[in-house]
């Protein structure tokens, strides 16, 4: 089953949801059962992946190819290299953990079940596939769920979130769709194989003269800023994450978000080398608003839910930073920052999965999310407390959680390439502080509010959501080889596409 | 002693602490005693194991004599991020110093803080601190030694908010976590350009690269200002040290972290924690320049001088403690900055167990008469004997009266100021400013015990009330109080702890070239004869002046105190209002940043997202338009047409060719499905 590894990672979970349809609406606990199992197994296998994974091998793992449209060279080709296996072991566990995140879902359980099946499908797909047509038949199939799950399970505000995320992406995918199509009319003879573009940008990066080069980079570029989001394209995310069920803020900022930078590291990047170099300097003057931009507008948040959201976007340009440096020549900080972006990227996903589950055990409880309208819940939650200081001593970058490691890397392989950036940029750690032991003191210190004297702590259910994620936060901090390792000789390959 | 077991040693000392905190988080509620016995044992356990490690350092008394111990922790490239564990001399005496305030504390809070509803967490805590600090001591590089440095300010947070239903002490604690951040962002921008311009974070390697010459080139400073990247690495460094151990102008969290439980003070924010940023000065000595140790030892004189005379007003008996803390940690700064390397790291152990015996002693206090303030106190010394004698004891180790620990360590500082002082004739002020601040801190300290211990009480409902503190408390202070006066004996501390030369670090070849690059050696004043006895002797006339006018302010009540603040009113303001300097933080930074912030939030939403709806308005408005145009003329047309054909059908259907209308009808209709279908894409 070796070979088929990966096509059935991507598959079960769509077999999973026409299981789920054709299970009774009332049958509830079947419901779950199945949609559980759905997401088990890609998690089982991811790890499978993860342990059979070559880590000294720079070349794709796990292929599988077979023509698909053999009139237009469309090809069902997949395979997984060290950039993406982290982000596939990510969505797995993700997937897996907010299927039992949902389980309180009222309304429309098994249509909610099997949309979210169906999005697991389309985030593999979109990890895995190594042609580009068929990453962006996966990159759409992700798009039709996710807008039903924020506008039909979504707060009060769902329909405009909803249509927003909606046109948002869909403005991406226009461009996407444009890049794609110009580069396999352009390539002769025409193609959509990812590999074989690589190819090209590092060999004879000559083949793409420059006005093409620019504005196909620049779609792309556009497209995965969206996604990120890069400022000023992320109104969208502040919106959809208020809006959204918690385990689709889930998703959505642990998984989705990182198709962004992915999208940038796996088509940007080796496909037009010399545009990405030459755009290193806006792009990390880009990624540098988004970290204490983000921050200083979350310090400002009193929805404790838009907070993680504005702080995810901070985060998110942590790894934009760490991406940029590594393109500039002669950086000695390049493998650093690379790896360090890379890494936040997975970090964040654990630590901000955390951060909205942790929302969502409140919001349930209370019914708001005011940080004003708490207080002392310390005292009365005390487990709940723990587990909400673990994670918000992660997303401040404290060294022994997992962040601190991903975000040093960023700053210390970044310094030489943009000095002043990287300086000024360090102000996001101070703020990142700020605002995160600011709510903390808010909502968990001080005098308990009557209000809320007598919330339940943790059920066994959340806290069976949240320990693999804490335990990941720990042990990465303190050892994070078994991911770096996995990632370390793919990006650094990457590198040779700059020197 | 093996190399092996030093190390197994040396991670057992390390790791017992981590154990007893993770037992505590987790299991210390259900445990008897709430585990405090978990706690003690794991930091009595790490004692023993340091004393053992001293004992081998104390019979070789080698300068040289250590054990390094490196290993990978992870890959990027192909740089291999090391970490490791470093004993050398300093680590020994620190080990010491660290585990033997820790176990005293462990043992005081079990009377203090008993029956406090979060008494297990209070020892999880206590461990978690003893771990990091520990770890802070032992780290061979300076990734390594960046997040132990960071876990002791976690831990700090937690001590000092352990009250945190209360509001003062979460407030504090914040503050504590915000403004040692700043100061660590200086301390990592310092790693990076180490890390850029050498690629190795190991001490050693560090010291042997800038040694060899390796770091070069300047930066540029907003263009104005051409400095050394080494300059600027060290002085980066330093800015950690500045946050870490209270020096000005970050100095501000150390008197609020006081609103953390009495215990914690003392092994925090008095002898460990606070004394951290001096250690890392001294475990990274070589690498400082000149110009940078002159930015430190400046620090550190302003620091000591206007802490010091902060304390002289200040009413809350922690608070004085507090001010004359950051005070004592600008002398061993300033010590180490004027070249005084081991005279500063000599004060920082004697003074670790003075200040830690004053603190206690406060605690002893406040715990018997549950006031903080000193106009509640006075006479106690009937009351509470132990308590007056071992913190006279201390006191008097702290201004620096022979032959007490203090007298030692403060003369070389003050030996070392002036030998700089006379090297560099302009740096003399250094030598006036230390000893004026000499007899500033003997008038403060002896004001808080004459407001404290002598005079009648003054407040006699406390008074009657006030009773000696039981065994817990009161054996941690007698120990301590021993320490004090025997910590500087015997010359040990000298002979162990000498100035690393950065030559000895250099290959061969290049030891006389990098001596050369790194330009005016400091000299360690602890050697010279001449400005030793004029020191001791300065030292000695501000202690007896410091104790003279408050014998006579505090004691004999010959010169009101009241009326010295009316005289001097600005004075007295500036000094009773911390010279404002919070304030101008509140006024000056926190709310512009706060305003801004808020504005910027404003403009997300309304100008940001603005744009993004006013865009899809106008997509709504353009597409109602388009919408109307295809109603109207599009659709009219197809209609007009349709309607022509229905006529023409008609007409043809007159011609009698029936069958053919049908047709049309249904062109037609397929014709409005297809027009229909674009405008609903489109």
């Amino acid at each position: 089953m070796g070979s088929y590894l990966l096509t059935l990672m991507i598959f079960v979970p769509l077999l999973g949801a026409i299981a789920v349809l054709c299970v009774p609406s009332r049958e509830e606990k079947v419901l779950k059962t199945v949609a559980a199992s759905a997401a088990a197994v890609p998690l089982a296998l991811a790890v499978l992946l993860f342990m059979q994974f070559d880590r000294g091998s720079t070349a794709m793992q796990f292929v599988e190819r077979a023509p698909w449209l053999p009139a237009f060279n469309i090809e069902y080709y997949i395979g997984v290299d060290g950039l993406s296996v982290p982000m596939v072991l990510l969505t797995a566990l993700l997937s897996f953990i907010c299927t039992l995140a949902s389980w309180n879902i009222e309304k429309g359980l098994k249509g909610y079940m099997a949309l979210f099946l169906l999005l697991e499908t389309g985030m593999m797909g979109t990890f895995c596939a190594l042609d580009f047509f068929l990453f962006y038949v996966f990159w759409e199939v992700m798009l039709l769920p996710m807008y039903f799950l924020i506008g039909i399970w979504g707060g009060p505000r769902r329909e405009y979130a909803a249509i927003k995320f909606f046109l948002y992406t869909l403005a991406g995918s226009v461009l996407l769709f444009l890049g794609i199509i110009g580069l396999y009319f352009w390539t002769t003879p025409h193609t959509f194989d990812i590999v074989r573009l690589a190819e090209i940008g590092k060999t004879r990066p000559q083949e793409w003269n420059p006005p093409f080069q620019w504005l196909v980079f620049i779609a792309f570029y556009i497209a995965f800023a969206i996604k990120v989001p890069v400022f000023p394209f992320h109104t969208w995310l502040p919106d959809a994450h208020v809006e959204a069920p918690t385990a689709v803020s889930v998703i959505l900022a642990g998984v989705l978000l990182k198709m962004g930078t992915y999208g940038i590291l796996r088509f940007n990047y080796p496909i037009f080398p010399e545009a990405a170099q030459f755009l290193a300097i806006p792009m990390a003057v880009l990624a540098f608003i988004n970290m204490v931009y983000g921050a200083l507008v979350a310090m400002a948040q009193t929805d404790l839910k838009k907070l993680v959201a504005y702080s995810s976007i901070s985060h998110m340009g942590f790894v934009m930073l760490g991406i940029a440096a590594a393109t500039v020549p002669g950086n000695p900080g390049a493998a650093a920052a690379v790896n360090g972006g890379v890494l936040q990227m997975f970090n964040h996903g654990c630590v901000t999965a955390m951060l909205f589950l942790l929302v969502g055990v409140i919001y349930d409880r209370a019914h708001h999310r005011d940080i004003y309208g708490f207080g002392g819940l310390a005292q009365v939650m005390p487990t709940y407390t723990g587990f909400v200081t673990l994670a918000f001593f992660a997303a401040l970058g404290l060294p022994g959680l997992s962040s601190f490691i991903s975000e040093a890397l960023v700053f210390i392989g970044s310094f030489q390439a943009f000095m002043t950036i990287t300086i000024l940029g360090t102000a996001a750690i101070v703020l990142g502080a700020a605002y995160m032991l600011w709510t903390l003191q808010r909502v968990f210190l001080g005098e308990v509010n009557a209000k809320y004297a007598a919330l339940p702590d943790l059920s066994p259910r959340e806290i069976f959501c949240l320990t693999p994620l804490a335990v990941i936060v720990v042990i990465l901090g303190l050892y994070p080889s078994p991911v770096l390792d996995l990632m370390n000789p793919s990006l650094t390959h990457l590198l040779t596409f700059f020197w | 002693m093996t190399h092996s077991l030093a190390i197994d040693v040396a991670l057992l000392v390390l790791l017992l602490p981590l154990a007893a905190f993770v037992i505590q988080i987790f299991r210390g509620r259900q445990l008897p005693r709430g585990g405090d016995w978990v706690s003690i044992t794991a930091i009595v356990l790490s004692l023993v194991g340091s004393c053992f490690i001293a004992r081998e350092a104390l019979s070789v008394r080698n300068p040289g004599w250590g054990y390094r111990w490196v290993f990978d922790w992870f890959t990027v490239g192909a740089n291999h991020i090391q970490v490791g564990l470093l004993i050398d001399n300093v680590t020994a005496v620190m080990l010491v110093v660290v585990c033997g305030v820790s176990a005293l504390v462990h043992v005081y809070s079990t009377s203090y803080m008993h029956g406090d509803p979060k008494y297990p967490r209070f020892f999880a805590y206590l461990s978690l601190f003893s771990f990091s600090m520990l770890g802070l001591v032992l780290s061979d590089n300076l990734l390594f030694l960046y997040c132990f440095w960071e876990l002791v300010g976690l831990s700090s947070y937690f001590l000092i908010g352990f009250w945190s239903e209360k509001p003062a002490p979460a407030d504090a604690a914040k503050k504590a976590f915000l403004t040692n951040r700043v100061g660590d962002v200086g301390f990592f921008l310092g790693i990076m350009i180490l890390w850029t311009q050498l690629g190795t974070f190991g001490y050693h390697d560090v010291f042997a690269a800038v040694a060899a010459g390796k770091v070069t080139g300047s930066a540029s400073l907003l263009g104005l200002v051409d400095v050394g990247w080494l300059t600027l690495a060290g002085v980066c460094l330093f800015c950690g040290a500045v946050g870490k151990s209270a020096q000005f102008p970050l100095h501000v969290w150390l008197p609020d972290a006081m609103e953390g439980p009495t215990p914690v003070s003392a092994l925090i924010h008095a002898a460990t924690m606070v004394a951290a940023g001096v250690y890392m000065v001294g475990r990274l000595y070589p690498l400082f320049t000149p110009e940078a140790l002159i930015v430190i030892a400046y620090t550190g004189c302003i620091t000591a001088f206007f802490a010091g005379t902060i304390a002289i007003t200040a009413t809350d008996i922690k608070r004085v403690l507090a001010y004359s803390t950051v005070s004592q940690l600008g002398y061993m700064v300033m010590g180490l900055g004027v070249g005084g390397y081991t005279a500063g790291l000599f004060h920082l152990m004697t003074h670790a167990w003075f200040k830690a015996c004053l603190f206690l002693g406060s605690g002893s206090v406040i715990h018997s008469l549950h006031s903080q303030e000193m106009p509640e106190m006075g006479g106690l010394r009937k009351k509470m004997p132990w308590t007056f004698l071992t913190m006279l004891v201390a006191t008097m180790a702290l201004c620096g009266v022979p032959p007490l620990s203090g007298f030692f360590s403060k003369d070389a500082i003050l030996a070392a100021c002036l030998q700089f002082g006379l090297e560099h004739k302009r740096h003399l002020p250094l030598f006036f400013v230390a000893a004026a601040g000499a007899a500033i801190t003997t008038f403060y300290m002896f004001r808080l015990i004459f407001l404290t211990f002598f005079g009648q009480p003054r407040d006699h409902h406390k008074y009657d009330h006030a009773h000696e503190s039981p065994a817990g408390i009161v054996l941690p202070l007698v120990i301590l109080a021993g320490l004090s006066v025997s910590a500087g004996w015997g010359g040990w501390f000298e002979e162990m702890v000498q100035k690393p030369s950065l030559a000895s670090y250099a290959p061969a070849s290049h030891a006389a070239a990098a001596l050369a690059g790194h330009g005016v050696e400091h000299g360690d004043g602890g050697h010279h004869s001449s400005a030793h006895t004029i020191a001791m002797l300065a030292s000695l006339l501000a202690v007896a002046l410091g104790f003279g006018l408050s014998f006579l302010m505090y004691y004999k009540q010959a010169i009101s105190a009241d009326a010295m603040a009316e005289r001097f009113p600005t004075v007295y303001r500036w000094l009773k209002n911390k010279y404002y300097i919070d304030e101008f933080y509140d006024a000056l930074i926190v709310r512009p940043l706060l305003a801004f912030e808020e504005w910027l939030a404003r403009f997300d939403l309304g100008v940001i997202d603005g744009i993004v709806n006013w865009i899809a308005r106008a997509t709504v408005v353009v597409s109602d338009i388009a919408g109307r145009i295809d109603f109207y003329i599009v659709d009219g047309l197809v209609n007009w047409f349709g309607d022509s054909v229905l006529d023409i059908g008609q007409q043809v259907r007159r011609i009698q060719m029936g069958r053919i209308q049908e047709y049309l009808v249904a062109a037609f209709a397929l014709t409005l499905i297809f027009v229909l279908t674009l405008s609903l894409v489109y």
